[in-house]
């Protein structure tokens, strides 16, 4: 008891896929036979119930069960399709300092003792809400796209991370266009990882399916052909201490040895 | 072409410290090393940022001053 990792998802910037990579990160996991939680704390703006396709089942939420306005059991809603998967949804009517770092603490600390996995997902920016999310992780993965905005606020994100004592980050880098990497029109993973210098935990590439799967409300990751859901997949087993090659994939083997030649070859 | 402008715009962000922080620096420096040598103050430039460390490339914070000495001093040399 009291074992589960806690794991935030951050990135400073909006719009780079946060929602979408603790989602896919959650099932992902479950789906491997994991109790999970993943935990919403854009209180505000809250989005990862409609990602999970739960946005009809909320009742309680975030806030409720930290103000002790319902037991923490009923603020979870069970996934419609996965066992172990559940959902704690942020407050859409508050405002972000409903909830304090104490109380995040605090409410990380009894979901371990539940779950194998808290994932976390955090709001943009780098204020309270933030500085909430990141309160009782173990763990952070940053999320970031090949935009020079969007590194920029993950190196300034990992420093913040450091200041508040969660070392090493992983990286993970959403939305890679191969064909544009090829052309040089986009940065390469390479270069992300060498300017930011932390480690990376994996890549997504852009891809149609996630586009489609998010207005279902069914993460990519449960889906068998897209390769945005094999990135997924590659990044869970990393998370469980797999050794995974980047971006394994079997019916694009052509293109992908292409692909690995132009990502990774020094 | 987006991996410099990158580069460029993180060594400014790294170099957070506030100024006035960075002006009692330069001002203790330049108190030192005037013992020793005539410097071109003007020419100075001090800097807090982020960069890997020579021998095993980890990434340190690091205080980066430039300082263009016109001439040492005669009883020093």
């Amino acid at each position: 008891m009291g074992m589960g990792k806690a794991i935030v998802i951050t990135s400073g910037k909006g719009g780079v896929g946060k929602t979408t990579t603790t989602a896919n990160i959650g099932t992902g996991l479950a789906i491997m036979g994991y109790k999970v939680v993943v935990v919403d704390t854009d209180i505000g703006l809250r989005n990862l119930d409609v990602v999970m396709g739960l946005e009809n089942r909320i009742v309680y939420d975030i806030v409720d069960v930290v103000e002790g306005n319902c037991r923490l059991k009923q603020g979870l809603i069970k996934d419609k399709r996965f066992d172990g998967l559940y959902l704690l949804p942020a407050a859409q009517t508050k405002d972000k300092t409903a909830v304090n770092p104490e109380q995040m603490i605090e409410l990380v600390a009894k979901l371990k003792e539940e779950f194998d996995f808290i994932i976390i997902d955090s709001p943009a920016g780098i204020e309270q809400g933030f500085k909430n999310s990141i309160a009782g992780a173990d763990e952070a993965y940053i999320v970031t796209t090949p935009e020079i905005s969007a590194v920029r606020d993950a190196d300034r994100v990992i420093g913040l991370l450091e200041a508040h004592g969660i070392n090493n980050p992983k990286l993970i880098v959403n939305r890679i266009r191969y064909d544009m990497v090829k052309r040089g029109d986009m940065m390469n993973v390479e270069d992300i990882v060498d300017i930011l210098a932390i480690d990376l935990l994996g890549i997504i590439p852009d891809d149609e399916a996630i586009v489609i799967s998010t207005n279902k409300g069914e993460p990519v990751v449960a889906e068998e052909k897209p390769l945005s859901a094999k990135a997924y997949r590659n990044i869970c087993n990393r998370i469980l201490g797999k050794e995974v090659e980047l971006l394994n994939l079997d019916n694009n083997e052509g293109k992908l040895s292409k692909l690995l030649k132009i990502l990774f070859s020094k | 072409m987006a991996k410099e402008r990158l580069k460029l715009v993180l060594v400014h962000d790294r170099s957070d410290l506030s100024p006035r922080f960075l002006e009692m620096i330069k001002g203790d420096i330049i108190r030192v090393v005037k013992e020793y040598a005539d410097i071109d103050q003007e020419g100075l430039d001090i800097k807090f940022t982020r960069m890997k460390r020579d021998y095993d490339n980890t990434p340190v914070s690091a205080l980066v001053a430039n300082i263009p000495i016109i001439k040492v001093k005669d009883n020093y040399r």
